[in-house]
């Protein structure tokens, strides 16, 4: 009996794409041993989600695999080359020797089948099962993996279970065959920090209870020092350092993996930083009228016939004084991004009182709004799609001076243009590229230039770093609070990450269910949560050290079994 | 140079097609060149005018079997089959530019609108598209050419009947597409960050929604373009089409080489039928090309030139080539190894 489950030696990768051929993976070795995690980390385009899909043989028509890729049976009888594997022999290997759990858990299960189902459809693959072994095996491993009820949950349909549910269930069909290794490509990306914990717990049940060696690869270093045993660290297609999880995080050799690990948020770096500016500002700062204040603040998106509108604020209260960064933190669904879409005019208010720039937007025209438009920016989420994809970076920026007749045209607003993209550091001459020229974090920066062209005196990010890759997210974020410094504009900072929103942030607000749970400075909300909800939110948020990470684990269990 | 080209439309994807999907490609375009040029050249290349009957006052005669000095016969009319077909492309054109330019600039200027501000108005014009949609679209051009023609057809009355005939049938195809690009786009964060910015509704509709929503359109294009002449010759041979005297139509010529087929005269039936099928075949090929070549899942692409394990079997290194690695064969360029045919055969 073998001890490694996959091997991986000397694999390249080559992708035929419109623009030539690409290089994604370029000599990689790796081993797994039974039982074992390994992490493949790095950032977006460097090649560990191809390494993983290429144990499974998922590849796609474009890509040229080279190398070997040695995948053992579960029982270790044998192993065999996934590489020159043909179809027929790669369906067999793929569920019985590895299984995959995919990003999404949405789009991983088919809604018009119900789970049991389709956790029976991958035993029927691999074997002859009746309708009751294999619904009785569905149930079996639905308890396992901690969906309550499985009896009955088992003829449920995804959509009736939540997204954290639905990710035991795609678990719980890459266990069912009970493979020797599995291959977990970001599987707590999508979801929320709370549900992440619980899933990283499940994970690790996993290899504790099955045995199961697991690929996991993610961007989260805090993801990775509260499973991974061993760590491997891609860049550019070369596993630049490989390491046990305590020696990487403590001691790493690599100048990128230091670079990495020096790049991700910690709490508690912000609050020097607050603590100064709070000093620094004027006497009657706290008596001036804020910018944004919001009172009994209430809205609600109205329901399809026959149903109840949905409410997705309710009753909040808060409000941001001149050149303050206020961060609003909560999950997915906590109502955060609406009450940035709000003050921005982006969506209705349909109860309580927001005041924008002493604006009211309870029943606000649009004709009476525009004016104020100009003294607001306001910077999404996806830097991809925030850009017409047709107009060159020098349009876009443009596109305020022009609306509001600063220009007549884009060419007559170059100069200007040119001062902006200078102030958030990128070469004047990017601006006659066209979005997708641009890197994530180029884009963002670019995004942040158009929101400040016209000097608005307020500030509202969507979440402007949750698409970037984590080093890009420290130099953005460093730009936001130099710009903020500079142009002194109050924020409005949305984030569903407590670490990032504590950079930047000089007061922090937290969101669960449309209701402000607490607010305060970092200090106090960081420092000293009084809200369950925000204890368990902060205890939730991994760390990137495996040792600090295994302590705050046992006090997150200490505080769920408190509730 | 070679960059501008490049960029051109059909250019470009005829660079980017490989295999099947580039003969598909290639054989639209050359029947569509043919078309195109035999329309433009009508003059010059047909021997006779359409409408012609007699030369040097010698009548042609009717049903005549090809003969030298008419290489595909004449008609039951005494018309001279070879320039009936020739002039005939040049009826298609007319028609087909003419119905598309009047059904896309309305169709689009519906669906932007109705797509942008939704509502009321654009419940209406969806359910009144999908009306026109339930009616046979033949049927449909009878009424209309019946209405704006009236019986009447010499050249312009009969074209512009037939094209706006068939512009009834398209306006709702047109408007479908860049009605749900638009309810799309709408929604795409670089239209909200405009509407923050404060820009008019005209200014999101045309600068930012349209531009964008206008991708499909050439696909649209190729397919109706080959519909219309369907509809064309559908109307021709109903008896709704040209004078003969007017211009030269494929429709009609089939309509009156009916009783030919069965007393054995195939000349007059079988060539403005095949110039029809030849045409529509040639441009619905260019069009259902563009359309996989436009979707990156649909296209297939060379597979790729480095394929360092071939290199590295094939190739005698000393030393033993595994040790130098992947891609680490800094002399030996696959491309310099393979022939054309070589990375053909890997693919």
């Amino acid at each position: 009996m073998s001890d490694t489950v996959v091997s991986i030696e000397n694999l390249a990768v080559t992708f035929a794409t419109d623009a030539g051929d690409v290089t994604a993976v370029d000599g990689v070795s790796l081993s797994v041993a039974r039982g074992e995690v390994l992490a493949i980390v790095g950032e977006s385009g460097s090649g560990k989600t191809v390494t993983a899909k290429t144990i499974l043989g998922l590849l796609p028509e474009t890509a040229t695999a080279d190398g070997a890729v040695y995948l053992g049976t579960r029982d270790g009888s044998g192993e065999s080359n996934v590489i020159t594997l043909d179809k027929r022999q790669l369906r067999a290997v793929r569920g019985r020797d590895v299984a995959m759990v995919f990003q999404e858990p949405s789009t991983a299960l088919n809604p018009v089948y119900t789970v049991g189902w389709q956790i029976a459809e991958g035993l029927r693959a691999h074997g002859t099962y009746s309708k009751r072994q294999a619904r009785a095996k569905a149930i079996d491993i639905l308890g396992r993996v901690g969906i309550p009820d499985p009896a009955s949950r088992v003829d449920y349909y995804p959509h009736q279970f939540s997204g954290g549910q639905k990710q035991r269930v795609v678990i719980a069909m890459a266990l069912v065959l009970d493979p020797g290794l599995i291959v977990a490509d970001e599987p707590t990306t999508a979801l929320d920090v709370t549900v992440q914990a619980e899933i990283l717990d499940l994970l690790r049940r996993c290899r504790d209870e099955f045995g199961t060696a697991i690929v996991l690869i993610t961007h989260n270093m805090g993801v990775v020092a509260d499973l991974a045993d061993r760590v491997a660290v891609m860049y550019e297609g070369k596993v630049v350092e490989e390491a046990d999880a305590i020696t990487l995080f403590s001691n790493p050799q690599d100048e990128y993996t230091k670079r990495l690990l020096a790049a991700v948020p910690h709490v508690g770096q912000g609050t020097v930083h607050a603590a100064s500016r709070a000093e620094g500002r004027a006497l009657d700062w706290a008596e001036q009228k804020p910018v944004v204040l919001a009172e009994g603040l209430h809205i609600s998106y109205p329901g399809r016939l026959g149903r109840p509108a949905f409410v997705a604020v309710d009753g909040v209260d808060l409000e941001i004084r001149a050149g303050e960064v206020l961060g609003l933190v909560g999950e997915s669904g906590s109502g955060k991004t609406t009450i940035g879409r709000a003050i921005a005019g982006l969506t209705r208010v349909t109860g309580g009182s927001l005041s924008v720039l002493g604006h009211e937007m309870r029943g606000m025209k649009e004709r009476h709004f525009k004016p104020v438009r100009s003294e607001i920016g306001f910077v999404f989420q996806d830097p991809a799609s925030s850009f017409n994809p047709l107009l060159t970076i020098a349009d876009c920026v443009a596109e305020p001076l022009i609306i509001h007749h600063y220009a007549s045209s884009a060419a007559d607003a170059r100069a200007r243009v040119n001062e902006l993209l200078e102030a958030v550091q990128l070469p004047s001459a990017y601006g006659d590229r066209y979005p997708h020229e641009l890197s994530g974090g180029q884009r963002q920066r670019a995004s942040l230039a158009r929101a400040l062209a016209l000097k608005p005196s307020l500030l509202i990010a969507d979440e402007p770093t949750s698409a970037l890759d984590v080093s890009v997210q420290a130099r953005v974020l460093e730009l936001f609070a130099e710009l903020q410094r500079e142009f002194g504009f109050a924020a409005l900072f949305i984030s569903h990450d407590l670490a990032v929103v504590d950079l930047v942030a000089d007061r922090i607000a937290v969101l669960y269910k449309g209701k402000l749970v607490e607010e305060g400075t970092g200090l106090e909300v960081l420092g000293a949560p009084r809200h369950p909800y925000t204890q368990r939110l902060l205890a939730s948020l991994p760390v990137p050290d495996p040792r600090e990470q295994a302590e705050r684990r046992e006090a997150l269990a200490r505080l769920r079994g408190a509730d | 140079m070679r960059e501008f080209w490049g960029r051109l439309p059909v250019i470009h994807q005829l660079r980017q097609s490989v295999g099947l999907q580039r003969g598909m490609l290639v054989t639209g375009l050359v029947i569509t060149g043919v078309f195109l040029l035999t329309a433009l050249l009508a003059p010059l290349l047909a021997p006779y005018g359409f409408g012609q009957l007699r030369a040097d006052g010698v009548a042609f005669g009717a049903q005549q079997p090809p003969s030298s000095a008419h290489p595909l016969g004449t008609t039951v009319g005494g018309y001279d089959v070879l320039s009936r077909v020739i002039w005939g492309a040049q009826t298609a054109i007319f028609v087909i530019v003419v119905a598309v330019l009047l059904s896309i600039f309305a169709g689009v200027l519906l669906g932007l609108v109705s797509g942008y501000f939704g509502g009321t108005l654009d419940r209406i014009l969806v359910v009144v598209c999908d009306a026109i949609y339930a009616f046979p679209s033949l049927l449909l051009a009878i009424v209309m050419s019946i209405v704006i023609s009236g019986g009447e057809s010499n050249l312009i009355g009969g074209v512009l009947a037939a094209a706006i005939s068939i512009t009834v049938v398209f306006i709702p195809q047109y408007f479908r597409v860049i009605r749900a690009e638009t309810v799309r786009i709408k929604a795409e964060a670089y239209v909200e960050s405009a509407k923050v910015l404060g820009a008019s509704n005209a200014r999101v509709m045309f600068r930012h929604v349209l531009r964008n929503a206008t991708r499909t359109l050439p696909l649209i294009f190729t397919l109706n373009a080959s519909e219309a002449i369907l509809t064309l010759a559908g109307l021709g041979f109903l008896g709704f089409g040209i004078e003969p005297t007017s211009a030269a139509e494929w429709g009609y010529d089939l309509n009156k080489s009916l009783s030919d087929v069965t007393s054995g005269i195939w000349w007059t039936a079988l060539f403005p039928g095949l110039a029809i099928v030849l045409v529509v075949l040639g441009i619905t090929l260019v069009g259902e090309s563009l359309n996989d070549l436009a979707d990156p899942r649909l296209r297939g692409r060379r597979a790729s030139e480095q394929a360092p394990g071939t290199v590295a079997e094939i190739s005698v290194v000393p030393g033993g080539a595994l040790t130098a690695g992947p891609g680490g064969l800094g002399g030996l360029e696959p491309t310099a190894m393979l022939g054309d045919e070589g990375r053909e055969a890997q693919a």
